[in-house]
């Protein structure tokens, strides 16, 4: 049962065609993932998925509603959260008041105007929070400012603020970028985990072969604009194709 | 941690609503301590909370809610005017109309944010500044200024006192009365409508604590911080700052009626770039996104304006009469530059001198002293020390230190 539907999606940028009639198909509850070489169109498509682009043409389909044309906030409340390339956290509010406006927003919508109520009384909002913080081992510093926090400290804090909001699809764009091993291998895990905790699907763009290779269900791989194969882990590795795509083994103009 | 905010938060008001009813006896002696100063200070207390709920929450920079005040001071006279001299119906009205004209400003300025956000509300102030400086004359009096006379109708009130110009009153109590006392050789003064205004100043202060301290203050502090994470948090961020825009506004409108109650006149000037200006410059003086900052800067400025301007020569030389008369005036051709009407000057230079080094305004002054008098005290009794965590807020283990006294207000 696909949960995310893409079919025949073009984009163009003045001269470049990002996105040459893209076709992917996301199982529910799997851990599908994007790869292909620089320029390919990866996050192209992902900035597609969450509002912040629109395709010139094709659709886009989540749980058979169409994506096509909602802004960011109505995309996310409809179930699909989002982590960014650099992490993107609330730099001067506290690590819990990070995570307790998604789950604010999650429990009351776009817009809810409380002007009144106090902050002190949300104990559920404070409680989940302090909960998906526990999972990724941030509680002990939560009163600090999430500016004082190391880089991947902020990936951990914003993976809980998507978690908290419980998605249906967790968008990770280079979950991994510019992490030293152990930090990658510690994000590894921490992926795996949420992906046995909760029935979350996941659509990873990722550059690390590893990590790939270690976490993902399904592989699409592209190039140019394309997808070229999407195929199992396994298929993958020595598939010609790919191999051009990456090593570049035929002339391209 | 909360718990601890939660009581803090009391403490905080009650000392900020002693320290306001008590402003009589605390401002005497800094000789500021007569009605129509004192109204100043609390009337433009107001507006800067209301400025520093937009600016100091949101980061949205307006440049132009002078011409919130404005429209409050016309929409408050026409009530004198119209139905009566009793303040209530004045500043509910302003209020009203401030608010619909915010909304009106905030719907279109809002669309865009920064430096086009800031020009935007600019062109507006100035906009509605000309008009009511000729367009709209029938309604404001073009340049004379609007303002009470005999021939108005009064509808509710102008039977009671034929043929003549009560002023501005609540229920009967005049805005102008005052009650004398002199107390260990300072001259008291308890005035009603420093009373009136020092009780809405509690009231609007305490609805911006509220709100600092709800969800939607937390949301507002978020859009200021990374407004594109908000979005992409299922976060619809434009009408939320649209909500407080407004009532940002209606403050402006509310001490724009204040000012007309203490003396019924409005003149287009109220509205000008400068008047605009003079706020952001408060809220920054005092602290942008604090609660008691704003209060703070427009006291200061506001004693700046009217004490330091009122210095001339001769003070000056008194000043320096014991000295021999080459360094005393030496020292007063240095000095008097800054005092008299050169009052800007010495605003301008404490102003520059707090941006660099106190850049969250004088309230991170008052927040260092306190920390470090905290830091002081417990490594003397050699307590155990429970690293302070590195929030911004003050951390929770200085209960014995008291929130920021708003002593000047």
């Amino acid at each position: 049962m696909a949960i995310l539907e893409v079919k025949g999606v073009n984009k163009r940028f003045g001269g470049l065609l990002a996105l040459d009639d893209v076709n992917l198909s996301v199982v529910e509850n799997s851990i599908h993932a994007v790869i292909g070489p620089n320029g390919a169109g990866k996050s192209t498509l992902l900035n597609c998925f969450v509002g912040k682009l629109l395709p010139d043409s094709g659709t886009i389909m989540f749980n058979n509603h169409s994506l096509l044309g909602l802004p960011p906030y109505r995309i996310n409340q409809v179930g699909i959260s989002r982590v960014f390339q650099t992490p993107e956290v609330f730099l001067d509010l506290t690590i819990l008041e990070n995570v307790m406006i998604p789950a604010l927003a999650h429990r009351d919508g776009a817009f809810h105007l409380a002007p009144f109520k106090s902050l002190s009384r949300e104990h559920d909002i404070r409680e989940q929070a302090e909960r998906i913080l526990g999972s990724v081992g941030l509680l002990e510093d939560r009163h600090h400012l999430a500016s004082a926090m190391s880089r991947g400290n902020k990936r951990r804090l914003e993976m809980a603020m998507c978690l908290v909001q419980k998605p249906k699809l967790l968008l990770l764009d280079e979950p991994t970028a510019g992490m030293s091993r152990a930090d990658t291998n510690n994000t590894i895990d921490l992926l795996k985990t949420i992906s046995e905790d909760h029935e979350i699907t996941f659509v990873v763009i990722e550059h690390d072969m590893t990590v790939v290779f270690s976490l993902a269900d399904r592989i699409s791989v592209m190039s140019q604009g394309h997808v070229i194969v999407e195929d199992h882990p396994d298929n993958i590795k020595g598939h010609p194709k790919v191999k051009e795509a990456y090593l570049g083994t035929t002339e391209t103009a | 941690m909360l718990k601890t905010t939660d009581n803090k938060d009391r403490l905080m008001m009650i000392v900020f609503t002693v320290a306001v009813l008590a402003a009589p006896v605390i401002l005497a002696p800094f000789g500021a301590g007569y009605p129509d100063l004192m109204q100043r200070f609390a009337i433009y207390g107001i507006f800067a909370i209301g400025f520093n709920l937009l600016f100091g929450l949101t980061g949205y920079l307006s440049f132009g809610h002078a011409a919130f005040l404005g429209v409050g001071s016309y929409a408050a006279v026409w009530m004198l005017k119209l139905l009566s001299v009793n303040i209530i119906p004045a500043i509910i009205f302003a209020v009203v109309i401030s608010g619909l004209f915010a909304l009106l400003i905030g719907y279109v300025s809002l669309r865009r944010s920064g430096i086009y956000f800031a020009i935007l509300t600019l062109a507006f102030a100035q906009m509605s500044y000309n008009l009511a400086y000729s367009v709209l004359t029938p309604i404001t009096n073009g340049e004379t200024g609007l303002q009470m006379d005999l021939g108005d109708p009064r509808i509710l009130d102008a039977a009671t006192a034929p043929g003549q110009l009560p002023p501005p009153s609540l229920f009967g109590l005049e805005m102008g009365d005052t009650h004398y006392l002199s107390f260990m050789g300072l001259d008291l003064q308890f005035n009603v409508g420093f009373y009136v205004c020092a009780a809405i100043l509690i009231l609007m202060f305490y609805i911006s604590l509220r709100i600092f301290r709800s969800p939607f203050g937390m949301l507002l502090r978020a859009i200021k911080s990374n407004q594109t994470r908000l979005n992409f948090t299922g976060v619809h961020t434009r009408p939320y700052a649209l909500v407080v825009f407004v009532i940002s506004g209606m403050y402006a409108g509310l001490a724009g009626a204040l000012l007309v109650c203490m003396d019924p006149l409005a003149g287009p000037e109220r509205m000008q770039w400068t008047a605009s200006g003079e706020v952001v410059l408060m809220t920054i003086m005092g602290g942008a996104g604090t609660l008691i900052g704003p209060v703070l800067g427009a006291c200061i400025i506001k004693y700046f304006e009217n004490i330091f301007s009122r210095v001339n020569d001769v003070i000056v030389g008194n000043w320096f009469s014991g000295l021999p008369d080459s360094v005393g005036d030496f020292l007063s051709a240095i000095v008097s530059p800054f005092l008299g009407s050169g009052w800007q000057m010495s605003l301008g230079l404490i102003f520059m001198l707090v941006i660099i080094f106190l850049p969250g305004g004088l309230m991170e002054g008052v927040t260092r002293l306190l920390g470090w008098l905290g830091r002081l005290f417990r490594s003397r009794n050699n307590d155990d020390d429970a690293d302070a965590p590195q929030s911004r807020k003050p951390p929770p283990d200085q209960r014995s230190s008291r929130p920021a006294s708003p002593k000047e207000s």
